[in-house]
């Protein structure tokens, strides 16, 4: 147990440093990690814990990107990088999540990712929203005494705030909440036989998802200083359902070490290779046939032959 | 003087296509007795369970539960108001352990499950009563065993346990002993005399001995009508009763 809480704090504070020692484009990459890793967290909240696997989770992830462009384009406060686009994307997400939780399996991944796609289309017309150039010139935000237009001040919003939303999951799937999800992923009926609102619980895990993806998405904005309607593609839904499945299922660090291994391998490969795509899918492939739990349950099963 | 019936069913009704898997049963349930429902295959018991269990809507008639309708209402509404069943396949959490598969069912009644930063362990009820529950089905020193790796036997006591783990005033049992041997349909048996009086009991059951050995009451349902009611005893000597037994094997 502290040896778990002193790992987690030399992970926070290592990341947190890690401009100390690493030159520019290494420290790009960690923030590009972190930002995708909550994201594949909040997906497998959903996936992993509640057995809900959404194709839309774009939606919040763009949901959040636009509404923190907006807002931060008037006025740079917590508000709008923060507090605004969480709350879009928790609307955002009940709503969605209110037609979508009465169906499940293919019928719930259809319609998650209609949802999404809708989204994509909709700010792909709208002349308002840039239509398909997106926003730009979107500034960072600067409130609280921290400007966050500086690198390194940036980098540590991102790494606090990252970390307070992983912990925050990680104690979420632990609690009477998360107990219930894992019910409900094992046998939704008996679930329901015994007495429990199967689809509130169902609905409150869609909204947290959302939630903590739109966070993902207004970080993403600032992080690039611009969003577009690609946000919303399902495509975006996708990396993420890799990343959480390169991982492992249903482990929550898996997805942040997931989003590490996707985004890693993308930059190693294409350095070399236009087509990065083609050993990425192969890598996943191999990946699925020969670790079916991810990365994590390789290595819980490399522990447990040792023990 | 007979108590208000616990549960009261009144020309229940449920058409599958052409098929009338109910057609107009009336029942009522004293509270505090053991109630059997048998019948051969076909004559609606398991759809009697799941229309009052509000899993199948009844196509017509109601059924009221301490004197309020429980008709309408969904699965999870029905077992907050004190009715739990259990199911005749088995029906738990595999992945999960005894004790936990005991202390989710614990847990329903409680808005504790909504505690998102909270700390399981903290909520000392579901874990008292899902201990209770365990002793109560023979399943005590099974606790942190996953419920898949159990025998067929264990795992339907705690079927049973499961459902009577949410603490329940009415509990539906759907054939608790299928498919056990002998000796496991003995254990079961005495697990279910076992039970606290206060918990009424409404049984589907094929197996006659544990019937006789059970039951205060016994209802015969044929083709979805009440055939005859009364004591084991009383139903045991009716001809018709030996008729439809004999008739549909």
């Amino acid at each position: 147990m502290i040896v778990r809480w002193v790992a987690v704090a030399a992970l926070i504070v290592g990341a947190a440093v890690f401009p100390a020692f690493a030159g520019k484009y290494p420290v790009k990459l960690l923030q590009e990690i972190l930002i995708w890793g909550i994201f594949a967290m909040s997906l497998d909240l959903l996936m992993g814990y509640a057995g809900m696997v959404s194709l839309g989770h774009s939606a919040f992830f763009g949901v959040g990107g636009y509404v923190a462009a907006l807002a931060l384009l008037k006025s740079p406060g917590v508000a709008s990088g923060l507090l605004l686009p969480a709350a879009a994307a928790a609307l955002a997400a009940l709503v969605i999540g209110y037609f979508s939780i009465r169906v499940s399996g293919v019928y719930f991944i259809m319609l998650t990712l209609a949802f999404s796609q809708m989204f994509y289309a909709v700010t792909f017309q709208a002349a308002w929203l840039g239509a398909e150039d997106g926003i730009v010139g979107v500034p960072r935000l600067n409130a609280l005494g921290l400007d966050t237009a500086k690198p390194l001040a940036f980098h540590l919003y991102l790494v606090v705030l990252i970390a307070v939303g992983a912990l925050a999951l990680f104690r979420i799937v632990r609690s009477p909440f998360g107990r219930v999800l894992r019910g409900i992923h094992e046998n939704e009926a008996r679930m329901e036989a015994v007495g429990y609102a199967v689809d509130r619980y169902k609905l409150l895990a869609f909204v947290i998802a959302g939630t903590v993806a739109g966070v993902a998405g207004s970080l993403y904005t600032q992080f690039v200083g611009s969003i577009t309607p690609d946000a919303f593609l399902w495509t975006t839904s996708g990396e993420a359902l890799l990343m959480v499945i390169i991982g492992g299922t249903g482990t929550l660090a898996g997805s942040m070490l997931g989003a590490a291994a996707f985004i890693l391998l993308q930059s190693l490969v294409s350095s070399y290779t236009e087509r990065w795509m083609l050993i990425l899918g192969l890598t996943f492939i191999l990946l699925v046939l020969f670790a079916p739990g991810g990365v994590v349950g390789a290595l819980r099963g490399r522990v447990g032959i040792r023990s | 003087m007979t108590p208000p019936p616990l549960l009261a069913i009144t020309a229940l009704t449920r058409t599958f296509g052409a098929l009338s898997a109910l057609a107009g049963v009336s029942l009522s349930v004293t509270p505090k007795t053991r109630h059997a429902v048998i019948g051969p295959n076909g004559a609606g018991k398991t759809t009697l369970f799941n229309v009052i269990t509000g899993q199948v809507p009844p196509s017509a008639g109601h059924v009221l539960f301490e004197g309020r309708l429980v008709t309408g209402l969904s699965p999870h509404a029905v077992a907050r108001r004190g009715i739990s069943r259990s199911f005749q396949r088995t029906n738990l959490f595999p992945k999960l352990t005894v004790l936990e598969n005991l202390r989710l069912a614990a847990a329903a009644d409680g808005r504790g499950s909504w505690s998102l930063f909270g700390r399981v362990d903290r909520l000392r009820a579901p874990f008292e009563r899902a201990t209770e529950t365990a002793e109560a089905i023979g399943l005590r020193d099974r606790l942190p065993a996953t419920a898949g790796t159990l025998s067929y036997g264990e795992q339907r006591q705690l079927e049973v346990g499961v459902a009577l783990a949410t603490r329940p005033k009415l509990l539906l049992l759907d054939e608790p002993t299928a498919g056990m041997s002998p000796e496991e349909t003995q254990r079961m048996t005495r697990m279910l005399e076992g039970l606290p009086r206060e918990v009424t009991l409404l049984i589907i059951e094929h197996d006659m001995d544990v019937v006789g050995s059970l039951a205060d009451r016994v209802t015969v349902l044929h083709y979805g009508e009440v055939l005859t009611e009364g004591t084991f005893d009383h139903v045991k000597r009716d001809p018709r009763v030996y008729e439809v037994y004999l008739g549909s094997a």
